[in-house]
């Protein structure tokens, strides 16, 4: 072994370290130790004006399991599902679609889908209050036609309708570079093997855009389930989500121990979603 | 009995046009090649008996009826691709059972025909892998078996040896030849590579853009070109343009070269010469032989190849031999060859009549 060999290994740590070494610093300093700060809360009570008294106990545990709370997140959760199921339905043929234009308008198209990022989002909420209160254009639409007026604005179905808004891009992105990949010989092939396209789309095109399929649902079921903000304007509260009963349990309530629990309930859903997605996208990638 | 026939077909992509009238007859049971460089046309022309472009002009007809009034999916015409396109998430057998499947067989009877074809190609102990798994031969196979296993009318071959490798390469082309005569399918294969084409196909037709420019059995292609572009195309060949006489062709710079008696006296024609034609000689008083000077001898073990130079000529000449070659670089050379070895075509006439 020559003397540079060692010099040269330390080199490569020392490089390794300079160009990782940033961002997993900032990731340790906000949010590993915020997080561990979270989970240590889980088993103290509360203190009296928030922070916590470091006395072990387990009732935030159980107080999770009270239907008050369980029905949150168990509601939150359904919204959620919905609003991924809804952006999934609508941004798969969007995706599909702007995958088959031509160059230059398929950048258009992307611009476009991105281009609601660029106003704020709560701007974008507020201006669906406006369209679906009862005096908004949506209800004198269905007036007009004898339908209406209806209540849309402060339901469940304002909320979806606010989420969906919000996270749809988040769906159409990762499906577009999933669809946008697939070989068009392996369409073709399908049809020359006599499959209408239909058939095509179910067994060929679905299965092979899986691992986009999932990234999008992950993408968009996520920021869902942990918004408070939609569910407080477009729902007007009378639905609170899990994302609602977090933020009111630290500022309000000044419960940080039962938030901290309320916050890892949520990550608990999510880290087996990641699983769910990372072993499927595993399972269907595996032949890509 | 012709089985598709193609009339009058043309196809045009904005300013290119990737087929300009193209009319051809595939004979029942032949194996029949589309040669040409790339961008002849050829890749055009199978796409559209596949069913993936409709030409703006023309019929195609198979056993009579309207090819292309039927959707891809509904044709009885299958496609080995060049890249195979096997499906990545489906093992070797559900890949081959996929055509099948639609067809709304028996399962029995898909589980049969796919074991069958499998073992007719030699995949029977790969059936449950999948395409990433296989080696490039393989996969090759997969897609023959998947494409052979719903007995088409016709199969289509895309390039279908250019992406393996040597050893390979002369394996699949016994076994493509095999199979379509096992099967006695019609096969139809695309390619560039005249090699290719020369040693599967019972015709060829030759392509340059997009017209076709002759089409023939392989050896007649070789011995008997009809349009300039075959003649420089398939196979090596000397070529000289000059003008006919009841002699010969007279070449400027060069005299009166033997040729067969061709066409019209006076026109102007060219000649092409077979490297493995042209004898050399020790160099005699005649003052009409050809004369010229060896530049290059390469030897290839069966053959050598003698390149010469011509005065009066801007291209070196080239000389096959059998074995060793007699003659050392530099030496001056008589260069004959029998009129009748040599073939003359007319240049007035090409396969796109344009030249």
């Amino acid at each position: 072994m020559t003397a540079r060999q060692p010099a040269r290994l330390l080199g490569k740590a020392a490089g390794r370290v300079a160009t990782m070494g940033p961002g997993f610093g900032f990731l340790t300093v906000f949010m590993l130790v915020p997080l561990a700060l979270v989970l240590s809360y889980t088993v103290f009570r509360r203190g009296r004006f928030g922070g916590v008294l470091y006395e072990p106990t387990g009732e935030n545990f159980t107080r999770l399991a009270d239907p008050l709370y369980l029905d949150v997140v168990i509601g939150s959760v359904k919204l959620a599902a919905i609003t991924t199921l809804l952006a999934l339905l609508l941004g798969y043929p969007t995706a599909y679609l702007i995958a088959k234009l031509p160059a230059r308008w398929k950048v258009i198209a992307l611009v476009a889908v991105v281009l609601p990022f660029w106003t704020n989002f709560l701007i974008r909420t507020y201006a669906w209050i406006v369209l679906l209160n009862s005096e908004g254009p949506v209800n004198s639409g269905l007036k007009a036609l004898g339908l209406g007026p209806v209540e849309l604005l402060y339901t469940d179905g304002a909320i979806v309708a606010g989420l969906l808004y919000a996270y749809l891009p988040l769906m159409i992105l990762p499906l577009y570079s999933a669809v946008e990949k697939l070989d068009p010989e392996l369409r073709e092939a399908s049809a020359n093997l006599g499959a209408r396209p239909a058939r095509t789309f179910w067994s060929v095109t679905l299965p092979l855009s899986l691992p986009g399929v999932l990234t999008g649902c992950v993408f968009v079921f996520v920021p869902s389930l942990g918004n408070f903000v939609i569910p407080e304007l477009l729902g007007g509260g009378r639905r609170i989500m899990v994302g609602n009963l977090i933020r009111d349990q630290f500022l309000k309530a000044r419960d940080w121990p039962f938030g901290s629990v309320l916050a890892l309930a949520v990550i608990a859903v999510l880290v087996l979603l990641l699983f769910a997605q990372a072993w499927a996208a595993r399972r269907a990638g595996r032949g890509a | 009995m012709t089985l598709i026939s193609i009339d009058g077909v043309s196809r045009r992509f904005g300013e290119v046009t990737a087929l300009d009238s193209v009319s051809l007859d595939i004979r029942q049971g032949e194996f029949f090649a589309l040669l040409g460089p790339s961008g002849c046309g050829k890749t055009t022309l199978l796409r559209i008996l596949a069913g993936f472009e409709q030409p703006d002009t023309g019929s195609v007809r198979l056993d009579g009826a309207d090819l292309l009034a039927i959707p891809a999916h509904r044709r009885p015409v299958n496609l080995m691709f060049q890249s195979y396109a096997l499906f990545p998430h489906m093992s070797v057998e559900k890949n081959v059972a996929y055509g099948l499947e639609r067809e709304r067989l028996p399962r029995a009877e898909i589980r049969e025909r796919v074991g069958a074809v499998l073992e007719t190609v030699g995949l029977t102990a790969q059936a449950r892998r999948r395409p990433h798994e296989l080696s490039g031969g393989q996969r090759q196979r997969v897609a023959l078996a998947r494409a052979v296993v719903k007995r088409p009318r016709l199969l289509l071959l895309d390039e279908p040896l250019s992406a393996l490798d040597k050893k390979v390469r002369s394996e699949m082309q016994l076994e493509l030849k095999r199979l379509q005569h096992e099967v006695g399918i019609t096969f139809v294969v695309v390619t560039h590579d005249q090699e290719e084409a020369m040693s599967l196909a019972d015709r060829i037709a030759v392509m340059n853009g997009g017209r076709v420019e002759q089409v023939d059995a392989p050896a007649d292609l070789y011995e008997r070109p009809r349009t300039p572009f075959v003649a420089g195309f398939i196979g090596a060949n000397n070529l000289f343009t000059g003008r006919v006489t009841e002699k010969g062709l007279e070449v400027d710079g060069l005299g009166l070269l033997p040729a067969p008696a061709g066409p019209v006296e006076g026109e102007t024609a060219m000649l092409a010469v077979r490297p493995e034609r042209i004898r050399l000689g020790p160099v005699t008083e005649d003052q009409g032989a050809l004369r010229g000077r060896v530049v290059d001898v390469s030897f290839y073990g069966g053959v050598s190849h003698v390149a010469l130079s011509l005065a009066g000529h801007d291209r070196n000449l080239l000389a096959a031999t059998q074995g060793r070659a007699r003659v050392e670089t530099g030496a001056e050379v008589a260069v004959s060859w029998d009129a009748e070895d040599a073939a003359l075509v007319p240049t007035g006439v090409s396969g796109d009549r344009r030249a």
